[in-house]
């Protein structure tokens, strides 16, 4: 039997006597080693996600207890508590601080990713080192960080007194602008990457083309660069979007806990009101959000590449 | 493998929600006129049981005893002993309400959710025989509204809200919460406010004379308005680094728990407004899921000696409830200013936070609607 199979894969002769049954322990043994090489991943995918998503789910669907905990009578309460005007303020001003957030990324990230793009080699290596340096440092610590630089008392005001610029400590801090700044200064890298991977990526002849063709640079990055790299920029956005979307420790450090973003209001439901119910409901409508947004940029990027 | 795994999980699974559906059927509004009768009876419990066989876990917050308290639980009387830890009420509110059996045999609650979690059917009535250092506490401290008697919790410390600010930054001191509220020119934008949601309120609610415990919709119309308001004028919410703030300069009058309040500095004091303002006790409670409560019994017990409990009056600076562990509290701490200078009679002019069961979504909404606002 083996060594017909090995005469088999070997020779490959014409497919005339018994070719099924080799080709069916190929393909067997390929279900296997598949599973081999497929079973942790789709472990850790039920395990950590599905099973929790679907725990979730289950919850949304439940009553708060009188005194928390999860009362296991279904009820759709939760979802129409989402319509209230009071959540859905808070799920819109999130959506306004990511946007703006995404925005002011993209308008300081791609001219960064394209300098980067074009430096020599060697700086190019420097330059990432340096946009990833950063997230070597813990998250938490870089965000006190503006805490410590533009407080009453901290570092700026302290630096503009001394220069006699001011004469009263200016009042940079606990505003939805500090929030925005927290969250452009802590997902930029996210954006820089993929648009540095998408330009480099771009063939420089293009460029060349479009400028022997009488293009003015502008012409030239607004007609062909800018197109070419729309995948990038989709990617990019979304990347600075979703974890600005969710974001709970800005609002709470750098906004002074004077407003709230979605990730608050879940996370006081669990850790405060103890209503996890509506928590999960909360959750899901974020998640709901963040899938539709990712099919939508899925399907604008296919569209961007195939034209 | 996967299967192995999963059959194995499979009885757990079962198990696990079966008994979360017992937990709803206790938890739940149908359960709770069943709940007063059976569960609530006491355990019989052993005086001479051998402590050195049981092996107790409590959950408290971080740095609420002393470090070496498991070994010294252990030379006493031969129990070891694990401690959780949490950061909120909240959160160990989560762990005992979530199954049958938390592991947890004693916890360190606020006094209202002491009362929840009784509500609930979840403690062990007290058996005073083998709490004799009970004798320790104040008269005051046996008569809290929300456990009369004692009979399900234990008092460990209390203490108040009030104002805490920089006597060298505020042109005038604060003697009102509308100090606060409605703050004079020089201190605006230097205010902090609590976000924990019956403290957040309290400020307001103190102000327009209304009960810490009001679930009246009109009268929280009025201190959200009056929240709102004060919001304006507020630095931050901020429910644990305002004693940072306030040493910095950064803040210079926030609202403050007395033991948080750094009156150790030379310009910073605490004062409690003329409106008056809250009772909060932390206790101690047994759960009743727990297969240690002799030695939960002996724990308490233990701690309610006069060494042990001033322990947590001279390092964390909030006063405990026991009128032989007060006394031994070094005189220096309990100089004229501070906190830890209160005596009981002026603590009970606080009103005391009770557990407002399903109303308390009134206080979870009324924060939310105050942050929002912008």
């Amino acid at each position: 039997m083996s060594t017909t199979k090995e005469h088999d894969v070997a020779t490959r002769p014409a497919p005339r006597e018994g070719p099924r049954r080799p080709r069916r322990t190929r393909g067997s043994g390929r279900f296997f080693a598949g599973l081999v090489f497929l079973g942790p991943g789709l472990t850790y995918l039920i395990v950590l996600l599905m099973i929790p998503l679907a725990l979730v789910l289950s919850y949304s669907i439940f009553q708060r207890g009188r005194f928390g905990g999860v009362v296991y009578e279904p009820t759709g309460e939760n979802f129409t508590r989402l319509l209230d005007p009071l959540y859905l303020d808070v799920v819109l001003g999130s959506l306004k601080l990511a946007t703006i957030a995404t925005l002011i990324a993209l308008l300081v990230g791609y001219p960064t990713a394209y300098m980067i793009a074009m430096l020599p080699r060697k700086w190019k290596t420097i330059a990432l080192v340096a946009i990833v340096l950063p997230f070597w440092t813990n998250f938490l610590v870089r965000v006190y960080a503006w805490i410590v630089l533009l407080s009453g008392p901290g570092v700026v005001n302290t630096a503009l007194i001394d220069l006699g610029l001011i004469d009263e400590p200016l009042e940079f801090l606990y505003n939805q602008g500090t929030i925005v700044t927290g969250l452009v200064y802590s997902y930029l890298p996210l954006m820089v990457l993929p648009l540095y991977a998408a330009i480099e990526k771009l063939d420089p002849t293009l460029r060349e083309a479009s400028a022997n063709l009488g293009a003015r640079p502008a012409r030239t990055f607004f007609s062909v660069t800018l197109p070419l790299t729309v995948p990038g920029v989709l990617t990019g956005c979304l990347f600075v979007f979703v974890p600005s979307f969710g974001n709970f420790i800005i609002p709470e450090l750098l906004g002074g806990g004077r407003s709230i973003m979605v990730g608050n209001l879940i996370r006081d439901q669990f850790l405060k009101a103890r209503d996890w119910p509506f928590g999960a409901t909360l959750a899901l409508a974020l998640v709901a959000v963040l899938v539709a947004l990712l099919l939508a940029q899925a399907w604008a990027a296919r569209r961007y590449s195939r034209a | 493998m996967s299967r192995i795994r999963y059959t194995r999980r499979l009885p757990a699974a079962v198990a696990a929600a079966g008994a979360l559906l017992a937990v709803a059927a206790c938890g739940g509004q149908s359960g709770d006129t069943s709940t007063a009768a059976a569960p609530n009876a006491p355990a019989r419990l052993d005086p001479n049981a051998n402590l050195a066989k049981q092996k107790l876990t409590i959950s408290i917050w971080d740095g609420y005893s002393p470090e070496d308290l498991p070994k010294r639980v252990k030379d006493k009387f031969g129990t070891s002993m694990e401690v959780a830890k949490h950061a909120t009420n909240e959160e160990v509110m989560g762990k005992l309400t979530a199954g049958a059996d938390s592991g947890i045999d004693v916890a360190f609650v606020s006094g209202q959710y002491a009362q929840a979690l009784n509500e609930a059917g979840l403690l062990e009535p007290l058996h005073p025989e083998l709490i004799p250092n009970l004798a320790n506490l104040y008269p005051e401290a046996t008569q809290l509204s929300y456990d009369k008697g004692n009979k399900f919790s234990v008092p460990y410390t209390w203490g108040t809200t009030g104002i805490c600010y920089r006597t060298d930054l505020v042109e005038t001191a604060p003697t009102s919460w509308k100090d606060l509220l409605e703050p004079a020119d020089d201190v605006k934008g230097k205010i902090t406010l609590m976000t924990t949601e019956r403290w957040l309120a309290l400020p307001a609610i103190k102000a327009l004379n209304y009960s810490v415990n009001t679930t009246d919709d009109a009268q929280l119309q009025k201190v959200r308005d009056l929240l709102t308001s004060a919001k304006e004028h507020l630095l931050a919410f901020d429910d644990t680094t305002f004693g940072d703030r306030l040493k910095k300069g950064e803040a210079v009058m926030v609202e403050a728990w007395d033991g948080w309040c750094p009156t150790s500095e030379k310009n910073i004091k605490f004062v409690v407004p003329k409106e008056g303002s809250d009772l909060w006790v932390d206790t101690m409670v047994v759960l009743k899921s727990s297969k240690n409560k002799e030695a939960a019994h002996a724990l308490i017990n233990y701690i309610l000696d006069p060494e042990i409990h001033s322990w947590a009056a001279e390092n964390i600076l909030y006063k405990v409830p026991n009128k032989a562990a007060m006394e031994k509290v070094k005189p220096e701490l309990k100089a004229k200013d501070s906190p830890l200078a209160m005596t009981p009679a002026q603590l009970l002019q606080g009103e005391p936070i009770i557990d407002l069961g399903k109303d308390s979504q009134k206080y979870t909404r009324l924060s939310t609607e105050v942050a929002a606002k912008n």
